[in-house]
């Protein structure tokens, strides 16, 4: 008889490996390694900045060298060498593209395999993408329609010269330079980014989407996104992500900002898939991401994240729920495998009045993996009424795994309602052989369970991305070939 | 259609069943009785290809072919059904999800194409009516929270979409009222043709009642130590087991 135990399926997920491993050729323009007040005016001038912006670059460079790399979260690696990183890498045959004609072939290639081809994108569904290759957006697609309704979609670089009084007002008001040691480290060195404006009352007739991707080896991606929905409007934005299979650790640390005005909306979505090592845990990128958002009155933020990617993984994406009424949310389904290390969860800060939230965490380990869920609700003092429900699942694979739960709750207001719950399950081999017996193969099988799973956050995201990111749970897992 | 030849299984080293030999037809229904312990569950889980259990000797052949070397899913491919005794729970996987994905694959593996929406729709509707069954039923996560009558409907309404080759209820009757019992009942006779086969594992005689046995076999230690026609069945709800010790 034929078997299949625990081991062999332990075995089978160790097999997996990263599928979009691949490097494409572009000329690139790169700086040499190091960090210095130097190195922070050369990128500022690079992208021909302003003064202010330069400034701002310096101050926060001066605020990041007087902090230390913090070491709570539960993960383990070797600190990277901040001097041995180059940080800015542009691809050299910088566009100004009208049509898809004039992108480089070789890029498109890469767009190809990562089925995110832009031809496609634009035929197909309405989504406008805006492509961050290497630091430099390279194609901005849907402008138009968006133009049409007042909204700005653009690189953040595009934004400083077209937009400074937005960017200025803006910028560090929800994650200061202040805010942590990797926060402040984008602050000055940050490459590009999205930066995204909805006019008052303006719903947002499309999902916005990019695309990151890290594509130099040796380059820190240093991301920075912007998004302001201005009084009653309305926005669902798009962020997913591949890398390519490379050997060294490459670092990832960006900073995201959401501003929902008085009776705006932002629902905020990720697909993360950034290279997790390969299976004896060498190589993987190194994410580390602020990422919050502020509500205002009536607001709501939604973050809704699944993550399947990175060596370390160290995010978690907030809310102030600053504005009385506001609504804060917070779904997650964070994958990890072989020796993956995930370090996640959110903070609900509740300021104002009435202010509700909500955190849905589902955590899924296998092979030698750590998964921790960390999350922080805060009740203030004036914040009368406030509510919070908070769970976190967590499903392991084998026995080699770890799933953990940190969630700290600080209550100051006696009226404030909160509510927290937690399982931890493990895949049994009889939920296997019940599926087996049914003609379901272990594949298929571990699919549906882990999809089951993580439903409640996958029901979440826009249909598009749904199916990407149940492809994605599938090839986290699986790993079976044959 | 299934021959067993002197099957012998372990389980940790441990000899459960020490030499069955079983032969059933197409259109047959044969029913295994004995007491706890006997081995009628693990004779289940050997025919479906559990892992855990080790076939020491003997063979299963269904319509031919052995299965020694076949994986669970394989078996089921081939038309092995089994109506478990203790059904899991799969959560945020809905009931129409589960038995989709189980009747694709089963058809892709025979070469066939995915069923369609509307052919889907139309047994569903069929067969939820045979077993009675409310259709929100359909849209709740598989077993979860269901009630031990609702978990072994929802089985035989799985063995009603697949369409097995052969079916083993094990112990399909127990956690039913005589209400949900009949229903059951109903569903595997209207299920029942001359070109599958059941085998109806049970305790008691009362599930006999209603499904009619052409053959009953009394399982103990690990071998059948009695077969006869359906009023052995009758027999044994009268004078119990220890007779046959």
């Amino acid at each position: 008889m034929s078997k299949y135990t625990e081991d062999d399926l332990k075995k089978e997920l160790e097999t997996k490996e990263y599928e979009y491993g691949f490097y494409t050729d572009i000329e690139s323009d790169k700086f040499p390694i190091g960090l210095n007040e130097e190195v922070v005016r050369a990128i500022s001038k690079k992208k021909n900045e302003p003064e202010w912006m330069t400034e701002w670059r310096l101050e926060s460079f001066r605020i990041w060298q007087s902090m230390t790399e913090p070491d709570w979260a539960n993960v383990t690696y070797q600190k990277p060498d901040f001097q041995n990183i180059s940080y800015y890498a542009a691809p050299k045959k910088k566009p100004e593209l009208e049509s898809l004609d004039q992108v480089d072939p070789e890029l498109l290639k890469t767009f190809d395999k990562l089925g995110i081809s832009i031809d496609e994108q634009k035929r197909l569904s309405g989504v406008a993408v805006d492509i961050v290759m290497d630091s430099v957006s390279v194609a901005t697609t849907f402008k138009k329609t968006l133009e049409e309704k007042g909204i700005i979609f653009c690189p953040i670089s595009e934004a400083i010269q077209k937009h400074p009084e937005l960017v200025k007002k803006y910028i560090g008001s929800v994650v200061p330079q202040t805010d942590n040691f990797y926060a402040a480290l984008n602050s000055a060195v940050f490459s590009d980014g999205s930066f995204c404006y909805i006019p008052k009352g303006v719903k947002c007739p499309m999902e916005l989407s990019t695309y990151f991707r890290i594509n130099e080896g040796g380059t820190g991606q240093f991301e920075r996104t912007l998004v302001i929905a201005d009084k009653g409007s309305y926005v669902s934005y798009l962020e997913g992500c591949t890398a390519p299979q490379r050997d060294e650790n490459q670092l990832h640390a960006a900073v995201v900002e959401l501003i929902a005005l008085d009776d705006a909306e932002i629902k905020y979505s990720t697909v993360q898939n950034w290279f997790p090592g390969d299976k004896n845990g060498k190589g993987g990128v190194f994410n580390f991401v602020t990422k919050r958002g502020l509500c205002e009155t009536n607001a709501k933020i939604s973050w809704t994240q699944v993550e399947t990617g990175s060596a370390i993984t160290w995010k978690y994406p907030s809310c102030v729920l600053k504005g009385d009424n506001s609504i804060g949310e917070f779904f997650s389904v964070a994958v990890t495998n072989n020796h993956q290390q995930a370090d996640t969860g959110t903070k609900m800060v509740h300021l104002g009045k009435n202010t509700k939230s909500t955190i849905i965490s589902k955590g899924i380990s296998a092979g030698k993996s750590q998964n921790s869920y960390r999350g922080l609700v805060q009740i203030h003092a004036r914040a009368d009424n406030a509510r919070n429900f908070s769970q976190c699942d967590s499903l392991l694979m084998g026995n080699d795994c770890g799933a953990h739960t940190f969630p700290y709750i600080e209550a100051k207001n006696k009226t404030a309602k909160i509510e927290h719950e937690a399982t931890t399950s493990k895949i049994g081999e009889d939920q296997l052989f019940y599926c087996n017996q049914r003609g379901i193969d272990m594949d298929k099988a571990i699919a549906l369970i882990v999809n089951g799973f993580s439903k409640e956050v996958l029901n979440k995201l826009p249909m598009e991305f749904a199916v990407e990111a149940q492809k994605l749970l599938e090839i986290s897992l699986e790993g079976s070939v044959g | 259609m299934l021959k067993i030849k002197n099957l012998h299984a372990n389980i940790n080293d441990k000899e459960i069943l020490k030499g069955i030999d079983l032969d059933i037809k197409a259109g047959e229904v044969h029913a295994i009785m004995g007491p706890n312990g006997s081995g009628k569950s693990t004779l289940a889980s050997v025919i479906a290809g559990k892992e855990e259990y080790e076939v020491t000797k003997g063979n299963v052949i269904l319509n031919g072919e052995d299965l020694d070397d076949m994986a669970p899913d394989e078996r089921a491919h081939k038309g092995i059904f089994l109506s478990f005794q203790y059904p899991v729970e799969i959560p945020g996987v809905s009931v129409t999800n589960f038995i989709k994905t189980a009747i694709n694959e089963t058809r892709k593996a025979n070469k066939q194409e995915e069923i369609s929406a509307k052919d889907l729709l139309k047994k569903i509707r069929e067969k939820a009516e045979l077993l009675e069954i409310d259709r929100k039923f359909l849209s709740r996560s598989l077993n979860e929270g269901f009630s031990g009558g609702e978990k072994k409907r929802n089985e035989i309404f799985q063995m009603a979409m697949l369409e097995p080759k052969l079916a083993i209820l094990d112990e399909t009757d127990s956690g039913l009222d005589i209400d949900a019992l009949k229903i059951v009942a109903n569903g595997v006779n209207k299920l029942k043709n001359k070109d599958n086969a059941i085998i109806v594992i049970t305790h008691y005689q009362r599930l006999l009642d209603y499904i009619i046995p052409d053959y009953v076999h009394v399982l103990h230690q690990g071998k059948i130590v009695k077969s006869g026609g359906k009023e052995l069945a009758l027999e044994l709800e009268e004078k119990g087991y220890d007779w046959l010790k």
